[in-house]
């Protein structure tokens, strides 16, 4: 497949690398829950998925990792299928997903990021044992190592799967609905990792809904409803029109003052 | 009172039952906490009933009773899953169909082998632990090795698998080859035990010891290793109940590792439905009196 994007044949680093979706359909059952949808998703920018409930926002992320098939459509990553090379992705799923009260520990769980990287029938290495005790720190969780999974808040629970995905060592990560559930303290540590992340050249996708002020962390913005309604930077897609068609009636959104 | 604990074990066929109980108590409750954790307990209850039909055309065939049946327990697994696929019809519902349907042709096809051989269909139902073979010890102790084999090299995907499938999947891990490799286990295990809990009650054992290990410590690892240890305890004790008063082994073990289910759910430190402080009533108390205002 031919690729535009003039970065792509130059460049060496996987961080300058774009994911592209062409003409993405996703069917479940008889039902069309993306229709025909492409986007460039660029590295090095924090990328916002918006849209209303059922809009297709974790599907499009599931679908764009190959977790659920498509019915067409073709997602790359360089020059490959996303989906041959999932050992670059890290997923942190929506805590809905996760049964809190399975039995683990919180270093359990952050060095379930190390499983793929270390291969079968080898045990973790030294090396594997530091990127996550570097992991837990960087969310500040690094004193709770031995605590029950179950046992901590919501925004704990989300910076340990935080961590998790930190020690995965990534180029590309996805993250469903992080800030659900969580404190201040974590929604600040989570964008301030992203944001991070973005500047190390990372691809960083975030499915969300709030419209509220915390849009304005996003670079980049993705607005669905069941098809592609707008992408671009923050402010071409935060318009009124936009808003409208994928919210259908009027919203309260989040309006960049023009300073 | 050590007396009866040696004196059977002069006679070779409590030697081998012996054997039989430990590795069964042990495999039962390692493959087990995954059905646990996972929910799938209704699973295992589907596969150690589907082994029948396969148990009784191994008879019928000569061959080795454990393949037919392991063969027989594979196929159910492949029969939910091709339910589930091609219809509408959720899980739970499809397993009930499978186990039903494999368990009453199991019974109409022994019933049939019964009329001119020699085979009880109540040993595979609820067990004949003092009737095993030395065949029977031997292939009990190669699964056992399979088994435990399996879940020590594959403990840390089969944990990532089972904890979050979708992120392991992400991460690219072969989840649809770990979820085989869970059910291979699965009906390994269910297929070692016909001959001391029998296919009726093995999910006793495959479930209760993870559960109560899972009431006491908090990681995966440390809830089949005290779950193995609880197995082979209810195991062996079970095995001198049904030697002494001559019941079925398989209600006798279970009777054992239930009791200690119920006794760990009262007095667990963590979760005990007796545990108090000082400043607080007895949580049973508060329940019951929640009960009667409603």
């Amino acid at each position: 497949m031919f690729q535009a994007n003039p970065n792509h044949s130059s460049s060496v680093l996987s961080g300058d690398r774009s994911i592209e979706v062409q003409h993405l359909t996703v069917m479940y059952q008889d039902v069309q829950a993306l229709r025909n949808l492409t986007v460039t998703i660029a590295a090095g920018q924090l990328v916002g998925i918006f849209g209303p409930n059922g809009a297709g926002k974790s599907t499009l992320v599931k679908a764009m990792l190959g977790l659920i098939p498509a019915a067409t459509g073709t997602v790359t990553y360089g020059d490959r299928p996303l989906a041959e090379q999932r050992q670059r992705v890290a997923y942190v799923p929506q805590r809905s997903q996760i049964d809190w009260t399975f039995p683990a520990t919180v270093w359990d769980v952050v060095m379930m990021g190390r499983v793929r990287k270390t291969g079968f029938l080898r045990p973790f290495s030294g090396v594997s044992r530091r990127l996550a005790v570097n992991a837990l720190e960087r969310v500040g969780m690094a004193e709770y190592g031995d605590r029950r999974i179950g046992d901590l808040s919501g925004g704990q629970q989300q910076r340990v799967f935080l961590a998790r995905s930190l020690a995965q060592d990534a180029d590309i990560f996805c993250f469903d609905e992080p800030f659900v559930g969580v404190d201040q303290t974590t929604e600040q540590i989570l964008f301030s990792i992203f944001r991070e992340l973005a500047s190390q050249g990372k691809t960083v996708m975030v499915v969300n809904h709030d419209l509220g002020e915390s849009i304005t962390h996003f670079d980049h913005l993705i607005l669905l409803n069941r098809e592609l309604i707008a992408a671009g930077d923050r402010r071409s897609v935060l318009q009124p029109q936009h808003m409208t068609r994928a919210y259908g009636g009027h919203v309260r959104f989040f309006e960049p003052q023009a300073a | 009172m050590l007396e009866l604990l040696w004196e059977p074990l002069q006679y070779s066929f409590m030697q081998r039952s012996l054997i039989v109980a430990v590795l069964v108590g042990m495999i039962c409750a390692v493959v087990g906490s995954y059905l646990m954790v996972r929910r799938l307990a209704m699973l295992g209850d589907a596969i150690s009933h589907a082994l029948l039909p396969g148990l009784a055309i191994a008879f019928a065939l000569g061959v080795n009773l454990y393949i037919g049946a392991f063969i027989a327990g594979v196929l159910s697994t492949v029969v939910i899953a091709w339910i589930q696929t091609r219809s509408p019809i959720k899980e739970d519902a499809a397993m009930g169909i499978v186990l039903s349907s494999f368990f009453a042709l199991g019974i109409t096809l022994i019933t049939i082998i019964q009329r001119d051989n020699k085979i009880d269909l109540n040993h595979f139902l609820f067990g004949n632990i003092l009737g095993v073979s030395s065949g029977e010890v031997r292939d009990t102790a190669i699964i056992t090795i399979v088994v435990l084999a399996t879940v020590v090299l594959l403990y840390k995907e089969l944990l990532f698998y089972s904890f979050d499938p979708l992120g392991a999947q992400a991460a690219g891990l072969p989840v649809n080859l770990l979820n085989f490799g869970q059910m291979i286990l699965i009906a390994l295990t269910v297929v070692a035990s016909m001959k001391s809990v029998g296919v009726v009650l093995v999910l006793a054992m495959l479930i209760t010891p993870g559960a109560i290990a899972y009431l006491l410590v908090p990681r995966l690892h440390q809830v089949m290793l005290l779950g193995a240890l609880l197995g082979m305890v209810s195991s062996v004790a079970g095995l001198y109940l049904s030697y002494y008063y001559n019941i079925p082994s398989g209600p006798a073990i279970v009777l054992v590792i239930s009791g200690l289910f119920f006794l760990t759910l009262l007095f667990s430190p963590r979760y005990g439905v007796l545990k108090r402080s000082l400043s607080m009533p007895l949580p049973l108390w508060r329940d019951l009196q929640a009960w009667l205002r409603r």
